[in-house]
């Protein structure tokens, strides 16, 4: 088993394209992670700065709200605040086009896949309000600057983002002895919901060595860092608590309260072996198959330890490995991956997504997601999506990828390519018989190219 | 004319028709019993202090708001039902709602959503050295006597794990749904034909899109498809997910069907618990009513509908106005088939001592104990089989008492 151009544009890209030629070899495919983002320019997204003084914006219309409530000008910003919710709740769906469209046209698919990987491992989203569609600035910022560096950068980057201290409750979280808790008691108090993700989720993983009481401490050592609609990240040493907090049995702050013990405590985390595992382990169970060779998961942990946690390495050890090109294909694309991939095999039109109107793209892209199994950018929980393949091969999931693969070319796409030459554009060389007959036999293009795109040869990767 | 419309109306007299006792006695003689289970997961871990408030506990006033009496429900005996399930008041006095206070799984210590629920859905086991593989309700399906392909359901896009395992169970989210040629249809089916795992979700997908009243066969070609799909997506697109949930639910449990279950979320309240907490209330509120409605009076009668959550919250408000992670909480029962208008319970107290970790509700009962009497009761299946195949390693103990 080693590398094989369909397969790895199948497994590590974003499907076939009839526009972009698949890597020549694994080098290749890593070299692509240090070309200029040419897709982030083309199909641009705001980053979250940008995007947090819509929320300014948003406050001090608020403020102008509650102070002349029921006179004309009270009425003006009402009007302004519905109109900025409107075009947030807009903008978000067409960043969700982009998103599409960096994958459809992309010379580096590896680097989108690993930016809806890590997306998924840092789940972060807003709960309430404006926030709530801030999650494609917060990927743009915090995740897809950092995906071939450090892991333990990417780490520091997403947890202490203010997105996800908003979205996991370290916004408010004061140590118990800080000076606003007691200043305040029974308003501001600790809230362990961040730290126990980052040791459960993000780090150690949920059978590392860890115990409620590293919990707390973490927690503790955590308070302080909170966000502001001015600045975005902020420490306030008036939310820390005193003292230094034993996390894993090292010590750390003790000093002045700051931000420099929170990143400290992140960095021994990001090193700990049983982050080197748990991160080997999802790498291998996302890309290669549910159930990855042990000798896989081993290499990835093993060039990670050496590393100190270089992705790159992690990523070169995942492309070396023989076990990478195993032509089972036992993984499902998930719903975004498998949208997303028959729209780069049908090169589909820039416009046919970008500037559409919200009905539109609700109807072409985030309905059928959802129906799918994948609410965009709501996530049930911040362990995110799910990477077991039976959680997407059920009947409703089913349903939907059928419903939407009959359905959907023929409107994003004015001409449909013959579903004879669709199976090689879509498939490469080697297209099961069943499939060849379906796409000759099928009434109407938009049948076969249907037939095409939910064959479990397309399906699955 | 309105297709959804139409279909809907010959639905309910498709319905009508199979509930009659002269059409096909046969199969209903087939099926295990009358007795119905829906098992309804909220997750993120309910706050059973504020739902079910005891405030007759001395302890109760230092560490939460008094209940408001305006709003919230006393229930007698020193415990109060938040406001926000108002909308089952009723229930309660008809005695078809019981409460079951300060239980939980054996989940401790690591409070972690995900291991908590894999517990709470496994029936059993220890996370640190591995669950069944498979879910409690399953285990329960091959333990019954008489059951079929069609007598559970796992309701919605949620995976469900609580159903997963060797007995063939139904799955089916209700919004989806399908519309296509027929040639699409015989051709899908051929191309999956050497993929087992996605043949059998299609043929499954295109036996529910069938049988859920609009036929998934579009004839007259690509317009009239594109039509179809665009009056199903539209469908799919109102509000209501839960009564959704329960309404299909109640119509497979109307018919063949005997167990479902599904999940409602939004009960992880770290912050401004109040305002979160009453909507996932009046959701549950409002699923629950829909069931009754749903199943109608004679359905009703055999029905017992539990809703579980993967554990308590902490005893104190923390400093956000929200509750984190803890571990005794409550679980609440409806239907006709239950003795309700109790709180059933060995209170632990509220006392610093009292608590769990001296920081969480103690749970003084396992809450597997009370969901075995409950099938124990609904199906006749002896205790020797739910302490050893649906809930292995369970002490089953005394019975609660929990069904008429």
């Amino acid at each position: 088993m080693r590398f094989d151009p369909i397969l790895a544009e199948t497994r590590f890209g974003c499907g076939l394209s009839p526009l972009v030629a698949p890597p020549a070899d694994g080098a290749a495919l890593l070299a692509g992670l240090e070309a200029p983002d040419v897709m982030a320019a083309r199909f641009p997204i705001e980053r979250f700065a940008t995007f947090l003084s819509r929320m300014r914006t948003r406050r001090d219309w608020q403020k102008i709200l509650r102070d002349n409530r029921g006179s004309a000008m009270g009425e003006a910003a009402r009007k302004e605040i519905r109109l900025l919710n409107k075009a947030a709740r807009q903008d978000n769906l067409q960043w969700l086009a982009a998103h599409v469209l960096r994958r459809v046209y992309s010379p580096t698919p590896f680097r989108e896949r690993l930016e809806g990987f890590w997306a998924d491992h840092f789940t972060a989203t807003g709960k309430a309000g404006l926030i709530r569609r801030a999650t494609s600035p917060y990927i743009e910022e915090a995740i897809r600057p950092n995906l071939s560096g450090r892991f333990e950068d990417l780490l520091i980057a997403a947890v202490t983002h203010p997105l996800m201290v908003h979205y996991l409750d370290q916004q408010r979280s004061a140590g118990p002895g800080s000076a606003r808790a007691q200043r305040r008691p029974g308003v501001f108090g600790l809230n362990e919901n961040l730290a126990r993700e980052i040791l459960e989720l993000h780090t150690l993983g949920v059978d590392g060595p860890y115990t409620q009481a590293d919990v707390r401490q973490l927690a503790e050592l955590m308070s302080g860092l909170t966000l502001h609609f001015n600045v975005g990240r902020q420490f306030r040493k008036d939310m820390a608590e005193p003292g230094a907090e034993t996390v894993l049995g090292v010590s750390y702050g003790g000093g002045t309260p700051h931000l420099r013990d929170i990143e400290a405590v992140l960095r021994d985390l990001a090193r700990h072996p049983a982050t080197a595992r748990h991160v080997a382990r999802k790498l291998a169970t996302h890309f290669v198959s549910d159930r990855p060779e042990p000798s896989l998961v081993a290499a990835l942990e093993q060039a990670y330890r050496d590393s100190g946690g270089e992705l790159r390495a992690v990523y070169a050890a995942l492309l070396a490995h023989p076990a990478a090109w195993d032509r089972a294909r036992p993984n499902v694309k998930q719903p975004f991956h498998f949208i997303a991939s028959a729209c780069r095999a049908l090169v589909v039109p820039p416009e046919a997504l970008l500037g559409q109107s919200e009905r539109a793209l609700r109807l072409r892209l985030a309905d059928p997601l959802r129906l799918m199994g994948h609410v965009w950018q709501k996530p049930d929980g911040p362990d995110g999506l799910a990477e077991a393949d039976s959680a997407w091969i059920t009947p409703q999931g089913m349903a939907a990828r059928l419903q939407w693969a009959v359905a959907m070319p023929r409107i994003l796409l004015p001409d449909l390519p013959d579903p004879r030459d669709f199976v090689t554009t879509a498939l490469g060389p080697d297209v099961p018989e069943a499939v060849r007959f379906a796409a000759r036999a099928a009434e109407s293009r938009a049948d076969g190219i249907g037939m095409v795109l939910i064959s479990p040869a397309f399906q699955r990767m | 004319m309105d297709r959804r419309a139409f279909l809907t109306r010959s639905a309910a007299l498709g319905c009508s028709l199979a509930a009659s006792p002269l059409v096909t006695p046969m199969s209903f003689a087939a099926a295990p019993g009358e007795g119905r289970l829906v098992v309804i997961l909220l997750r993120g871990g309910m706050d059973g202090l504020a739902t079910v408030m005891p405030h007759g506990d001395p302890g109760f006033a230092a560490l939460r708001p008094a209940p408001d009496f305006e709003t919230d429900l006393d229930l007698g005996g020193g415990y109060a039902l938040a406001g926000a399930l108002g909308g089952l008041a009723p229930l309660w006095q008809a005695g078809q709602l019981g409460v079951v206070h300060a239980v939980s799984t054996p989940y401790r210590d690591k409070r972690s959503h995900f291991d908590g629920q894999d517990l709470l859905e496994a029936g059993g086991g220890d996370p640190r050295r591995g669950l069944p593989r498979d879910g409690w309700l399953n285990r329960l399906v091959q333990s019954l006597p008489g059951a079929t392909a069609q007598t559970a359901y796992a309701v919605g896009h949620d995976p469900l794990a609580i159903l997963g395992g060797a007995a063939e169970v139904q799955r089916w989210a209700p919004e989806s749904d399908l519309a296509l040629s027929p040639q699409a249809i015989r051709l899908a089916g051929r191309v999956m034909q050497d993929d087992p795992a996605m043949a059998a979700a299609l043929q499954a997908a295109l036996r529910l899109a069938d049988g859920d009243g609009d036929a998934v066969a579009v004839p007259g070609g690509e317009a009239a498809m594109m039509d179809a799909m665009m009056q199903d997506m539209t469908a799919a697109r109102g509000g209501g997910h839960h009564a959704r949930l329960a309404g299909f639910a109640a119509d497979r449990l109307r018919e063949e069907a005997r167990i479902a279950s599904f999940s409602l979320n939004g009960w992880d309240t770290h912050a401004n618990q109040a305002r979160g907490l009453n909507r996932a209330l009046g959701v549950l509120a409002e699923t629950i009513t829909a069931l009754r409605d749903g199943l109608g009076g004679p359905v009703w009668r055999h029905t017992a509908v539990v809703a579980v959550t993967e554990f308590g919250r902490t005893v104190r408000l923390n400093g956000s106005g929200g509750t984190d992670h803890g571990t005794g909480g409550a679980m609440l029962l409806a239907g006709g088939a239950i003795r309700g208008g109790r709180v059933v319970t060995d209170w632990p107290g509220l006392a610093e001592a009292d608590l769990y970790d001296r920081r969480d509700l103690r749970p003084t009962r396992d809450l597997r104990a009370h969901l075995g009497w409950l099938i124990r009761g609904l199906y006749g299946i002896d205790r020797a089989t739910i302490e050893r195949v649906v809930f292995p390693g369970l002490e089953m103990g005394r019975d609660p008492g929990l069904l008429l």
